[in-house]
């Protein structure tokens, strides 16, 4: 099961040495696409590496909007001779391959089923440019040349993103500009362009945005009214915080003094990060953390501490393929449990599951309001591949109107009116106790610990009275269900459930719409937020059986929904993929046809 | 946010009090667990009369500590400041985040020799990289006292556990690595000695930066033995003092006297003023390398050298570092901080 491959409805991979400068080229490949108004997806395949290692770059362009990643391509642009033969072996039969003829490809790995393309991209590269670093540099820019006489992509197009990207470097900008033609001009000369796969202008909505995930949820931190960044450089996190604090230079510099309405903390370490934003949140900021998975385990004391505490803070889990070190630079589903229940003893927490880059913005914001009004370490459970990837996703809007939540903090004159009072007492019988701030007033002041504590925030060994308290946070936890973004459902009918989150979004709409014309409908539910809304449990029930769709080993979806719900484990069937590569919809459908067949 | 006068208190008529018309007793808290005859009692009474003395509103500091007995010490001060006690040895961290959300706090760190040596060390040597403004006492007693006695990393070699054995493992001195990793404020002290640690302690607090008061403080019950390097009796017997800080608050005339050549005079942030009065011979107070020369020396010569050992008021903190506006970011209002729907419709056209 290929794609169809035709007219705005194909897969390409870029095979390529990274440190090459390869990544600059894609990126212009894929904006091109994305300004013909086609849906499309890149998703960057890339090593735990600066120079020298195998990377590719994927590009799915599907008029129907089915970007998922395929596993399988159409044409490939073969550019590193390590991974020759098992780049070609991915090809589907028919394909074209795009070489570099300065040298000839190696006999074993040339398939009849599928056509060569060469192209001498060093030699008409040596030719043109002075230096190996340019020439290098030049070589991907002449493929994207080639690639748009192939496809289709206007020279035009290629001229303005280029002129938009290098403006105000005239030379680097001609330098491109003759790449593109060289490699244009060379494949128009040689070749029957474009390819029956080719691009063809789309009508587009017009609020359609081109970004990742980290971009997004930065710019959602942003806009909450964050002021307190904490973290420890790790992949696949570390784009959030460079995009926080590039939105910050431009939008939280005091235009009068030129001082910063905001403070990063590089810390030492995870650790270290994870009590800034503790600290912080105690103190009346609002304080968040890029992190991943290895981040989530160093941070667990800091978060149990959090939890019992009872302080906000935000922490964005952008999760890479585990565990341990894992494989930094893949992505996976990997932290559902670390997360619901990171560390020891009895904790739950919130977490917010965004589907693409759209949702990290909102859900950002999101988070920040959940944390204070829940007084808790609220999770923004996001990965690799949104995180790191270019989507095409609807412009993102701002409600002027709105006004972060608080939660229940007492200022000076409603401690100053107050008798006494008391840090952990529940006055509205919600579970949420008031809190204060230090530096406000005399009245507020009580003692913050992870030891055992009773209503009134006394250091206590009294069983009642530690039972007491952490019965009281459980309930306010159980309460943020209805207050977490509830599961977006999609009835068609079926006696099917599938169930999924985050990013596993596009394939399985694919894949609902590949077993839609197979004749077997599916309902489907994406699921927003841990506590699971009540709406999650329903879906469950009503359904006879669900596939929970996820990116783990462990169907840990699957796990916390047993645990969580009435849904009887039996009618959970899992559906897992977790190599490391963003789930292909082809994944979804091969099991659940699989699963109807045994057991019809 | 806004500061408050406190409520009157009824108290007795004879009891001094300071400038905020409060008494020593208004900078107390709850009564001590710890057991009796602990050194950290002392430094908690010589915290009491450093605030007390400095006229700083309790309600505006914040009190923070890791876990240990050292860290329990802060329910027993200023109740009517907000206290944390976080999780072992992660205090500077809190710190840090509290200080970056509220930079008119006042703060005060408390740990100990495990809290900061073992557990902490790597945080405690990142918050004295960032200059962090904050007075960090470290109640250093050589030993583990909450599990019962096991050395800590500041257990001398040859220093003798209850049980008879011997550490052989070299300590870490905590006054030598701050002085190492650039701390603008290091002294030493011992927790009988309250006449020499109140005036530290309040220079301290003035400090605009990382001051860091290292306290030894015998431990009666795991640690005040024959063979214990941190015990009354060795201390006592071996404690040198060689820079005497006084302090003088702001717009308080200067009247000590002292001979021309011994004392030196340094300003500090808020106009306030230390002078470091040497005792020891060619001791510069305001020479990082010298300091810890002779910190090592006096060392050889199994001396423990006492005092505010070295001052710099100079070195940017954290905020200055980071060029953070003057009012607290966690006071800012949300109109300064969210650049609303206009700007972002004009940054999505970036990304089309």
């Amino acid at each position: 099961m290929g794609t169809s491959r035709g007219v705005n409805d194909f897969a390409l991979k870029i095979a390529t040495v990274n440190g090459t400068g390869s990544a600059s080229a894609n990126g212009l490949l894929l904006q091109a696409i994305f300004r013909m108004g086609l849906p499309v997806s890149g998703k960057n395949v890339f090593p735990s590496n600066i120079q020298g290692m195998p990377t590719w770059y994927e590009i799915r362009v599907s008029a129907a909007g089915h970007t998922a990643r395929a596993p399988r391509f159409d044409l490939l642009v073969a550019l590193n001779d390590a991974t020759y033969a098992r780049d070609i072996a991915e090809l589907e039969p028919g394909g074209w391959v795009v070489y570099d003829s300065t040298w000839p490809p190696p006999a074993a790995v040339l398939r009849p089923d599928v056509e060569f393309l060469g192209i001498p991209l060093a030699r008409l590269c040596a030719g043109a440019f002075e230096g190996g670093r340019e020439r290098l540099l030049m070589r991907n820019i002449a493929y994207v040349g080639a690639l748009a006489a192939l496809l289709g992509i206007p020279l035009e197009l290629l001229d303005t993103l280029l002129r938009e990207q290098y403006g105000r470097k005239q030379a680097l900008m001609e330098s491109n500009f003759r790449a593109v033609r060289l490699g244009h001009d060379y494949a128009l000369e040689h070749f029957a362009c474009p390819l029956p796969l080719r691009l063809e202008a789309m009508e587009a909505p017009d609020d359609r945005i081109l970004i990742d995930g980290n971009t997004a949820a930065a710019l959602g931190c942003l806009y909450a009214g964050a002021t307190v960044g904490a973290w420890y450089p790790i992949t696949p996190a570390t784009s959030m915080m460079d995009a926080f604090r590039r939105f910050c230079e431009r939008y939280r510099r005091d235009p009068a003094t030129g001082k910063n309405r905001y403070l990063v903390v590089q810390a030492e370490d995870e650790l270290a990060a994870a009590g800034v934003v503790v600290g912080a949140g105690w103190a009346g900021a609002r304080a968040f953390t890029p992190t991943s998975g290895p981040g989530i385990s160093l941070m667990s004391e800091f978060i149990g501490l959090a939890y019992y505490a009872e302080i906000p803070g935000v922490f964005f889990d952008i999760q890479r393929t585990g565990p341990s070190t894992g494989m930094p630079t893949r992505t996976q589903q990997g932290d559902l449990l670390a997360t619901a229940y990171a560390s020891h003893g009895d904790t739950k927490h919130v977490v917010l599951y965004p589907g693409d880059p759209g949702e990290c913005f909102e859900m950002a914001v999101r988070a920040f309001d959940l944390a204070e009004r829940f007084q808790t370490p609220v999770f923004v459970l996001s990965d690799l591949d949104i995180g790191m990837n270019d989507w095409v996703c609807r412009r993102f809007r701002w409600d002027d109107a709105y006004r972060p939540d608080r939660g229940k903090v007492l200022d000076a004159e409603a401690l100053e009116r107050m008798e006494a009072f008391h840090r952990y007492l529940d006055v509205d019988g919600d579970g949420i106790c008031a809190r204060t701030l230090p530096g406000v007033h005399p009245k507020g002041a009580y003692f913050t610990r992870g030891s055992g504590h009773d209503r009134f925030g006394r250091y206590t060994e009294d069983a009642a009275e530690y039972v007491e308290v952490v019965d009281r946070i459980a309930r306010k936890i159980d309460g943020a269900a209805r207050a977490v973004p509830g599961p977006v459902v999609e009835a068609r009918g079926g006696e099917l459930g599938i169930v999924a989150l985050g990013g596993c979004d596009v394939a399985v709409h694919e894949a609902l719409d590949r077993l839609a014309d197979r004749g077997i409908p599916a309902d489907y539910m994406r699921i927003r937020g841990f506590p699971f809304a009540p709406e999650v449990e329903e879906f469950l029930l009503g359904h006879a059986v669900s596939f929970v769709v996820e990116q783990n080993r462990d169907a840990q979806l699957r796990s916390l929904l047993t645990l969580e719900t009435r849904a009887p484990k039996e009618r959970l069937r899992s559906v897992r993929s977790y190599g490391g590569l963003p789930l292909s919809a082809e994944t979804v459908v091969n099991a659940v046809l699989r699963s109807v067949e045994v057991h019809a | 946010m806004t500061t408050s006068i406190p409520k009157p208190k009824v108290r007795h008529p004879a009891l001094p009090v300071n400038a905020l018309g409060l008494t020593r007793r208004d900078y107390e808290g709850a009564v001590s667990t710890l057991c009796a005859g602990c050194g950290h009692d002392s430094i908690t009474a010589a915290l009491i009369l450093a605030f007390w003395e400095l006229d700083i509103p309790p309600h505006r500091v914040a009190k923070l500590s890791g876990i240990g007995c050292s860290s329990k010490t802060p329910t027993y001060f200023l109740r009517e400041a907000h206290g944390f006690n976080a999780v072992h040895g992660r205090m500077p961290s809190i710190a840090t985040g509290v200080r970056a959300a509220n930079r008119d706090l006042i703060l005060i760190g408390v740990s100990g020799d495990g809290d900061s040596l073992s557990i902490g060390l790597g945080q405690f040597c990142h918050a004295i990289r960032r200059n962090l403004r904050v007075l960090y006492v470290l109640e250093n007693n050589g030993v583990y006292g909450l599990t019962k006695g096991q050395f800590s990393a500041s257990a001398d070699v040859g220093s003798r556990a209850k049980r008879g054995e011997a550490n052989r493992m070299a300590p870490i001195d905590p006054v030598l690595l701050a002085l190492s990793l650039g701390a603008t404020f290091v002294a030493r002290s011992f927790s009988g000695d309250k006449a020499q640690l109140v005036p530290i302690l309040k220079a301290a607090l003035s400090h605009r930066g990382f001051a860091f008061v290292d306290v030894i403080s015998p431990c009666v019950t795991f640690n005040d033995h024959e063979g214990s390097t941190k015990s009354y009796r060795y201390t006592r017997e071996r404690a040198r003092e060689v820079v005497y800080a006084d302090f003088v608050p702001p717009r308080v005339e200067i009247t000590v006297d002292y001979g021309a050549g011994d004392a030196v005079d340094v300003r500090m942030h808020d106009g306030s003023i230390v002078r470091l009065r040497k005792t020891g011979l060619d001791y510069d107070p305001t020479d990082r390398d010298a300091a810890y020369a002779y910190v090592r020396e006096r060392q050889r010569a199994g001396e423990v050298p006492t005092g505010l050992l070295y001052l710099s008021e100079a070195e940017p903190e954290l905020h200055e570092l980071e060029a953070t506006v003057d009012a607290p970011l966690a006071t800012l209002p949300f109109e300064t901080l969210c650049p609303g729907s206009a700007a972002l419709d004009a940054l999505m056209e970036e990304y089309r």
